[in-house]
């Protein structure tokens, strides 16, 4: 096993790379895939700390994290085909109607 | 040797990330990011994990992504043709960057506490993580296991009433 902190900033990286991709991109589907990269950052993080701890309650919680993406999936993806439905785009600057 | 994998696999993770924010095509988008859930199924299988590694594979890499490349061919996205706006990219950059700078700092300040559980390195090879996993899961765990079907139902239901054409 490497050092703790090596996975931890490998982590972090990828954490920072999906916040940029959630804040600078319009296309509401690559919004999504970098909402999914930041739970899986997060995900590493929590299995580099159960493994250097000696304790599997963040694996565990991993799974469960795996569970409520599976389902933000299936949620999430029909909203975004209902949206296109709709307004006929994928952009979320088409969905101003509670912009001020 | 483990250290020169190590870096190999962090470079292509976060080049494929960095693809994942920056290509057109989302098609494009959606295969990074399965190269990305790859890599890291490989430092789950470093941390000694391979059960998390092989869930990883089948339920990131396997359903979720198949989920949103069938949306996206569904949809039939051309290459996406927005108009620009450099200044939310700008924006956005600082602010992931802050995010970064903010996180490493904080980890180079503190000191994890020092190992208190049970399971070590040998055990996890000797006894195997899938038996350790599922003892915990079905014993500490119970309900919450439980409680996820629940979950799963309601994202069910939720799935198919948003797809229905008439709400």
């Amino acid at each position: 096993m490497e050092n703790l902190n090596s996975y931890l900033i490998v982590s972090a990286i990828l954490f920072a790379i999906g916040t940029i991709g959630v804040l600078t991109r319009k296309n509401v589907i690559v919004m999504f895939m970098s909402i999914e990269l930041m739970l899986n950052a997060v995900n590493l993080t929590f299995v580099a700390f159960s493994r250097y701890l000696g304790n599997l309650d963040g694996q565990i919680f991993v799974f469960f994290i795996m569970t409520v993406a599976a389902a933000e999936a299936a949620v999430g993806l029909a909203l975004i085909i209902a949206f296109f439905n709709n307004k006929e785009s994928i952009d979320v600057e088409d969905v101003n109607l509670m912009k001020w | 040797m483990e250290t020169l994998f190590f870096l190999i696999i962090t470079l292509v993770a976060i080049v494929s990330a960095i693809l994942v924010i920056t290509c057109k095509n989302p098609i494009n988008s959606a295969l990074s990011l399965i190269m990305t859930f790859f890599c890291l199924a490989t430092y789950y299988v470093m941390l000694d994990a391979p059960f998390m590694a092989a869930v990883q594979v089948m339920v990131y890499a396997g359903a979720i992504m198949v989920l949103i490349v069938f949306t996206i061919m569904l949809l039939n996205i051309r290459v996406d043709s927005s108009k620009k706006h450099s200044h939310k990219l700008v924006l956005g950059s600082i602010i992931g960057f802050f995010t970064l700078l903010n996180t490493i700092f904080v980890l180079v300040k503190s000191r994890a506490a020092l190992p208190t559980g049970p399971y070590s390195g040998e055990m996890l090879r000797s006894i195997g993580h899938t038996e350790l996993v599922g003892r915990e899961m079905f014993t500490n765990f119970l309900l919450p296991f439980e409680i996820t079907s629940i979950l799963l139902l309601v994202a069910i239901i939720g799935a198919v009433i948003l797809a229905k054409k008439k709400i």
